[in-house]
């Protein structure tokens, strides 16, 4: 087939446990040609790439695996691709198994599993460097022997070995199709013939041993059949009933014929140069880093860093972005023709995109931090530390690093939870990761306790100000935990209690370059596809706050004629007295730019208040009251579902100050100076506290649902999601505005 | 005796478990009757366990660990 000039283009699928180098290998060999995608109907990551050469060969990255009898979605898809069970995949003609040589013996499981398979096969022997320090030195051309493939040393972080693996893949002869080389108990054997026969049409001949034996034990795989085979189906539940009657412990002995088989394949291959009890580096480590006292202490330093990083690092880029941006749409505007569609590009296109962009510093540094973990082998530890801790919730210590990272951000927080193997505790990290204060929340805070909380000292120390901004971090971080308990002891509380098992890897020195790649890979995830969403909402609002036009009162055309009358007058006067035309508008012009600004802004306002979106807040406004809320601040919450921090540049647009950020005076002075018809106060401390606590909790972030319905793959849990959220904000707004109304404090 | 009753840096010989449905991922991991097994030490709040089987570290919970038979050796 290979040899025939229109044979499809060879396709070689790369397999492997987590932690073995599997990906460097992959960009090592596709370099920067890969696609990412995922797999139809699950969020399993789909990788593919290709390795350019004569002939070119498609490349597939499945995903990490410590088996073929699936535990997880990422595994089932390793399996159903390499058996040729996903619509759309072909059969790949031939595997690349990437195994850890500092870790033979349960790396070689997954080796035999693949071995069942059939399939042409190659051993791609890794991280040769990190067995030989460990003092284990293997015997390659034994190994080979003994599996019956070709078994290739490499180190793929120091890009040793490559060339030849490089080699081997596009050799016109594939390597022979590899053969089971292990035998399971009698009993068992003597009945999977029989289950065998029943899928001669519908499997390759030499994948139909395994297949049988993978749905004897699991009634996921099993599930598979029920109306592709039905006759299958049947005859393993048959087999299974036989087996249980003679109690046979069916369940375990593909394990234990595996490993029987494997043990002494690595007593022959493997050599120790070091005692087996000796210390290694990693271990030393460990003993610091793991420590009773020191762990938790440096964990904690860790995350200081990193938080101190993603917002004080980032903050120049950010300006930077946020001036980028001002300067486009200033140079847009001042070439555009002016009217409807420059305004649509300015305020809704470009000020939209803005909003996702400006985030990109952050994310790119907090997954900077995430990866040196990763790849370090500390994010292990930390879930390792941690795991106590957050059992006590219903979820694992893997849940700490994307919690702790929405801090700066609920996107990368939710991505991150892909680490988690656990499908609960991943669907449960995600629901609740958008409570914990991200960094859109912080203009809000800032703006609001600047201006209603008092300036006094708590203790002598402590500013109120700083502890009503440390209270705001406290409440999110304390309802995500009580909103991961109810998840999962009322909603999850189905299935098989999950179990805890996770590698703590070797340490190892990151690699700057695999760092900096998924840095750029994730950050370009979350800006193509919630830029996407992010950008449709931008355009929706700009319409929703823009129409219908109405055309401003009269009182306020008089205003804007009595200045220009100001400044006709004043410019004619300048004339006079020996000035150009042209020159004396200009002076004028500077001159009273304060007050034209006023004007058109009031203007702005008053078009604002009539445009859908003010009609909206009207509309709503009786919901709001007993929160405390005008119709402005209904309006800007509305205006808010997109992204937060718009309800800064949407109040200061209804108050007419023109752009202003949270910092700004004006806008602070504005929102206290402002009454109800009857005199009192809009805001008071209360309405102000009502609203922190409304931001708090409230889910009011485009990205975030877009990246939950991608992570998920579905629009119901980012739908349950924003329900529940929004739920609790207004629930927890109405007791505290009602409450202290009652009291007295309004 | 099971994996609970080691101290750390005690090591022991897996006998079997003490449950019908030991967890699969554990058996593939390679906690097997026979496999030898090390306590390296206990996570800095108590929970879970730092485990040393066939040359790599495993980290399960006290839960599981407890339905691990052990025998010295």
């Amino acid at each position: 087939m290979a040899d025939s000039p229109n044979a499809p283009i060879r396709r070689v699928a790369l397999i492997g446990n987590p932690n073995v180098g599997k990906t460097t290998l992959f960009n090592l060999l596709t370099g920067m040609r890969q696609k990412v995608g995922n797999y139809p109907g699950v969020t399993v990551e789909r990788k593919v790439g290709r390795l350019e050469g004569d002939p070119p060969i498609e490349v597939i990255d499945l995903p990490g695996s410590y088996s073929l009898s699936p535990k997880s979605a990422d595994e089932r898809v390793a399996y159903d691709v390499l058996m040729g069970h996903l619509p759309g995949e072909r059969i790949p003609d031939l595997v690349v198994c990437v195994v850890d040589a500092s870790n033979l013996e349960r790396n070689l499981y997954l080796v035999s599993q693949v071995m069942d398979t059939g399939l042409p096969t190659i051993v791609a022997l890794n991280m040769t460097d990190a067995a030989e320090v460990a003092g284990l030195h293997i015997d390659t051309n034994k190994l080979q022997e003994e599996l019956g493939l070709p078994v290739i040393p490499m180190v793929a972080s120091r890009n040793e070995g490559i060339g030849k693996l490089k080699y081997r893949m596009r050799q016109a002869e594939l390597p022979p199709a590899a053969e089971r080389r292990w035998d399971i108990m009698p009993v068992v054997d003597e009945g999977l013939p029989f289950l065998v026969e029943h899928l001669e049409d519908s499997v390759q001949e030499h994948g139909r041993r395994i297949e049988a034996l993978q749905c004897l034990t699991n009634d996921a795989m099993l599930d598979y059949w029920k109306d592709r085979a039905p006759s299958f189906h049947r005859a393993v539940l048959e087999e299974r009933k036989r087996l249980e009657e003679l109690k046979a412990p069916y369940q375990q002995s593909e394990i234990m014929g595996r490993y029987n088989w494997i043990s002494p394949v690595v007593a022959r291959v493997v050599s120790r140069s070091k005692a087996e009890g000796e210390l290694t580096l990693s271990d030393k480590i460990d003993a610091v880093v793991t420590h009773r006292l020191a762990g938790p202490v440096l964990f904690g330093l860790l995350l200081l860093v990193i938080f101190q990083a993603v917002f004080t690092w980032a903050t120049p880029v950010m300006d930077l972005i946020e001036g980028g941006v001002a300067l486009l749409s200033d140079a847009v505007r001042s070439t555009a023709p002016g009217g409807m569609l420059t305004d649509l590009v300015v305020d809704g296109m470009i000020a939209g995109v803005g909003n996702v962009v400006i985030f990109l510093p952050q994310i790119l540094l907090l997954f900077f931090f995430l990866g040196l973990m990763e790849d370090t082998g500390y994010m292990a530890r930390s879930a390792f530390i941690m795991d106590r801790l957050m059992s006590k919730v219903g979820l694992s210590g893997g849940s700490v690093v994307p919690l702790l990272s929405s801090f700066a951000c609920a996107i990368p927080g939710i991505m991150a939870a892909r680490t988690l193997a656990n499908p609960r505790d991943r669907l449960i990290t995600i629901m609740v990761a958008p409570l914990m204060s991200c960094s859109a929340r912080l203009p809000v805070y800032t703006l609001f306790i600047a201006a209603f909380l008092p300036t006094g000292t708590v203790l002598g120390i402590f500013t109120w100000q700083g502890v009503a901004m440390f209270s705001m971090y406290l409440l999110g971080t304390v309802m995500a935990f009580v909103a991961a308990f109810v998840l999962r002891r009322f909603v999850f509380n189905k299935g098989d209690s999950s179990f805890f098992a996770m590698e703590l890897p070797p340490y190892r020195m990151p690699r700057m370059k695999q760092i900096l790649w998924r840095m750029i890979d994730r950050s370009k995830a979350f800006v193509v596809r919630a830029g996407k969403i992010i950008f449709g909402m931008s355009i929706i609002l700009w319409v929703l706050a823009t129409f219908p036009q109405t055309e401003p009162s009269e009182a306020l055309v008089q205003q804007r004629m009595a200045v220009e009358t100001i400044m006709a007058e004043r410019a004619d006067g300048l004339v006079a007295g020996g000035m150009a035309a042209e020159e004396a508008a200009l002076v004028v012009q500077e001159q009273y730019a304060d007050e034209v600004q006023t004007v058109e802004n009031r203007i702005a306002a008053w078009q604002v208040e009539r445009s859908a979106i003010g009609r909206m807040g009207r509309f709503i406004e009786p919901v709001m009251q007993p929160l405390g809320f005008d119709w402005k601040m209904s309006a800007g919450i509305i205006s808010a579902i997109a992204a937060r921090e718009v309800i800064i540049s949407a109040l200061a647009t209804i108050y007419s100050v023109g752009d202003v950020d949270e910092d700004s005076p004006l806008l602070r002075e504005q929102l206290k100076a402002d009454t109800y018809e009857d005199g009192s106060p809009v805001y008071t401390p209360l309405v102000a506290v009502s609203l922190l606590v409304f931001f708090v909790l409230a889910l009011q972030c485009m990205s975030t649902l877009a990246i939950a319905r991608r992570e998920t793959n579905s629009w119901k849990w980012p739908a349950v999601m924003w329900l529940y959220m929004t739920g609790l904000a207004y629930l927890f707004s109405l007791i505290i505005y009602q409450g202290g109304m009652a009291l007295g404090w309004g | 005796m099971t994996i609970l009753d080691l101290k750390p840096g005690q090591k022991a010989r897996i006998t079997g478990w003490s449950t019908d449905a030991p967890p699969s991922r554990l058996l593939e991991m390679g906690m097997l009757p026979g496999s030898v097994v090390e306590l390296v030490r206990f996570a800095p709040m108590g929970d879970p366990i730092d485990l040393k089987v066939r040359g790599f570290h495993l980290s399960i919970r006290k839960s599981e660990a407890g339905l691990v038979d052990v025998a010295s050796l």
